[in-house]
């Protein structure tokens, strides 16, 4: 069989139906191969980190590999901010990249780069295929570390020649792992968290993006159920737990919620699930520690101890364990921290307005898609913390975001991803901030050319929203680059694609807009012009996440 | 806090790099890095030594490079019952008779070996701990060294049961 034949093959053998990518000379065979094919889908992007982030997003929403291929050289390269921005939030994803002819490499030839070497320390591997009878091999192995543990990005890169060598397919014994049992050490660590949650006075959960790609959302709330334990949600880990849960105590981090972040300051156990103690969550480690007992559950083994040294660490599948951790009676007594915590709910009751700022537009969003099937696309800076904050998610898989890389760029080729696994089961809202928009804002080309009914709404600050806030609390409010004096017009911008667009200055107008939006079902897009401001509560991180810079 | 860390790997172009980029990318120092064919011909062992600030610091970076696709086994030799050795070898100019017999000398109270005589430079190679491979550059260093080259150490654990199968 043909190299390229045997790939669309493997594609297909795992149950790959979407590939999302850009051609160049050293990858076109495959192109040649996936257009005589009907069944794959190929998405032609504008820019190779935008098939990157869209491959991303189709992953993040069904929890299956994202594909993307790319040529050689640039093509390559471009991949790059797509690749790490998925690693850093274990995403799944297979990337193909054509390389040049085996005989050429090693010689600086015409499109040569070594992404193999590039990539390594952003991928959980990379391979670089030197033999055409291991191609489908590594192929199917690559698959299986997307999905293994914890998820991550692999890349596969090809020679030009090896997609016309005559390729050996080999059968395919697809062998079901089994998950593994817990051994004898594990169920004593278990019965040891049973028994320090039972004893502590003032237990959290803070929930990260592991419980979302390990399905156990259901598990997660029937666990916090059970011992009346109160719950937080990392930036990844916002719809891993319904918004309006008694027991869901909101998004905590740098810019979460006052009452999230003094409740995990004020916790004497926090139990971490499928969430890594990063810096924008604990702010100051010694401080953040502070006495804390941890429990930290993980698929991965090497999180446990990275960051805080934890009394107890389940490292292993998320569902399984949260069974486990079941099995003990519930003694309820945590009738006082939970007055303390209804005391601080209080405290930071947040009044909604009406008036027109961020806040606000971004709670009539949430009142707005309230439960119904939307997810929501976010790119990252000041807009990305306010619809954090403001829009209540209630499933996994409807909150979509840029975490460990915070990549600007990333919400409007993600959007079209998840735009296209979810077909008409789930409409995308994507949020994106005036600066990220013009990097990656020619996708709105993919969404038109789709017609792909995503409602983009711009925050138009005429800003860089988030670097002019860090030059006011941390420059002396010397703003430099960050403030757009030269005025474009987003509207017509995104009106050149053939996208409807609304130009919004107030409140009536967005609540209008939106409407309008909303019922029609093609792209649509509602650029919001706004006053610049400070996402507020901003904790300050060197001294405690429950100590917060005051504007 | 030096560690020896003895690392089984599938023997893979890449592995290496993998394992020193790792090592690298997570700040923590390789003093030395040695590697090499084993019984098993699919088998590399790579032989590390890490400063580290701790236990607590040397098991994040096991756990890290445990997680590597390609590496099979780890385990931290200096916790076990082990044998460690280096081979230096250290070129010294000779000028004159009676610094060549000196230097024989040391050679054979260090139980060390002469591999190479020229008319002007003698090459002593030695195999042993690290302090004893010391101790010999000490002494050389009264003379005039030319140039040294080592492998940094390797270790094996005692008993009978090997690392693969800890
Ligand atoms: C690719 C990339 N470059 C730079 C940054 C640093 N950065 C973080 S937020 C931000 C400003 C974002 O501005 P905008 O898109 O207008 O959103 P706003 O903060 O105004 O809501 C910048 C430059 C980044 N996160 N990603
Ligand atoms: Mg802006």
């Amino acid at each position: 069989m043909e190299g390229s034949a045997a790939i669309i093959k493997c594609l297909k053998e795992n149950n790959v139906d979407t590939v999302f990518g850009y051609p160049g000379g050293m990858i076109l065979p495959l192109f040649d191969a996936l257009g005589r094919d009907e069944s794959i889908k190929f998405i032609l992007s504008t820019h190779e980190q935008s098939a990157a982030h869209a491959a991303d997003g189709y992953a993040r929403a069904s929890g299956l590999p994202g594909v993307c291929i790319a040529t050689s050289g640039p093509g390559a390269t471009n991949l790059v901010t797509g690749i790490a921005t998925a690693f850093m939030d274990s995403v799944p994803m297979i990337i193909i990249t054509g390389q040049v002819d085996s005989d050429l490499l090693g010689k600086d030839s015409f499109q040569e780069t070594d992404i193999f070497g590039i990539t390594m320390p952003i991928t959980k591997y990379s391979f670089r295929l030197r033999k055409a009878d291991e191609l489908v091999v590594v192929l199917r192995k690559a698959f299986e570390l997307a999905n293994a543990g914890r998820k991550g990005p692999v890349l596969v890169d090809i020679p030009k020649n090896l997609f016309f060598c005559d390729v050996p397919y080999p059968k395919y014994n697809l062998q079901k792992r089994e998950t593994d049992r817990p051994d004898a050490d594990f169920l004593i660590c278990a019965a040891e968290a049973q028994k320090k949650i039972l004893q502590s006075h003032k237990p959290i959960i803070i929930a990260g993006g592991g419980v979302i790609f390990g399905q156990a959302s259901d598990e997660l709330r029937k666990f916090a159920e059970k011992y009346n334990l109160p719950v937080v949600v990392t930036l990844m880990g916002i719809g891993s737990f319904p918004a309006d849960h008694e027991l869901y105590m909101g998004f905590a981090g740098l810019h979460g919620r006052k009452s999230a972040n003094c409740a995990v300051a004020e916790a004497d156990l926090v139990i971490a699930i499928g969430s890594r103690f990063g810096d924008r969550q604990t702010g100051n480690i010694t401080e953040y520690v502070n006495d804390k007992h941890f429990i930290h559950i993980d698929i991965d083994p090497a999180e446990i101890d990275k960051n805080v040294h934890s009394s107890i660490g389940l490292a292993g599948d998320i569902k399984i364990i949260l069974a486990l951790l079941m099995q003990q009676k519930a003694v309820d007594d945590l009738a006082k921290w939970w007055n303390r915590l209804n005391e601080l709910r209080k405290e930071d009751d947040f009044e909604y307005t009406g008036a027109y700022d961020v806040p606000n537009v971004m709670h009539h969003i949430s009142q707005t898609i309230n439960r119904g099937d939307y997810a929501v696309v976010t790119d990252v800076g000041q807009h990305q913390m306010w619809a954090a904050q403001h829009i209540e998610r209630f499933k996994p898989r409807t909150w979509f975001t840029s975490g460990g890389l915070g990549t600007m760029g990333f919400g409007l080729p993600a959007a079209v991803g998840i735009q296209i696994y979810y077909k008409h089961d789930r409409r995308v809202i994507h949020i994106a901030g005036d600066g990220g928009i013009k990097m990656t804002g020619s996708e709105y080309y993919t969404i038109a050319a789709l017609n792909l009914p995503i409602i983009s709404v711009i925050i138009n600050n005429e800003s860089l929203g988030m670097i002019r806030q860090l030059q006011k609390v941390f420059y002396g409010t010397r703003y430099f680059s960050s403030e757009f004096k030269y005025r474009m017009n987003y509207a017509e911008y995104v009106n050149s694609f053939g996208i409807d667009t609304y130009d919004v200055h107030s409140m009536d107008e967005f609540v209008e807009a939106l409407s309008n939006a909303i019922s029609e079902n093609r792209p649509k897009a509602i650029i919001v012009n706004i006053d610049k401001e400070f996402v507020e509560p901003m904790t300050k991180m060197d001294c405690g996440i429950n100590t917060f810079i005051k504007f | 806090m030096k560690y020896q860390i003895a690392i089984l790997a599938e023997n893979k172009p890449g592995v290496l790099t993998h394992v020193s980029g790792l090592i690298s990318r997570r700040a923590f120092n390789i003093e030395t890095i040695n590697a090499g064919y084993t019984e098993d011909a699919d088998v590399t062992r790579i032989n590390i030594v890490v400063d580290a600030n701790d236990e607590t610091e040397l098991n994040k970076v096991i756990h890290q490079m445990a997680k590597l696709i390609d590496v099979i086994k780890i385990v931290n030799i200096s916790e076990l019952a082990s044998i460690n050795r280096e081979l230096v070898m250290v070129k010294v100019k000779v000028t004159s008779s009676a610094i060549r017999a000196d230097i024989v000398n040391i050679a054979s109270i260090f139980r060390a070996h002469i591999v190479d005589v020229g008319h002007e430079n003698v090459v002593i190679e030695l195999t042993g701990e690290q302090d004893k491979l010391a101790a010999l550059i000490d002494m050389l260093n009264c003379y005039e060294i030319l140039e040294i080259a080592r492998t940094g150490p390797i270790a094996l654990s005692r008993g009978i049961i090997p690392v693969k199968n800890m």
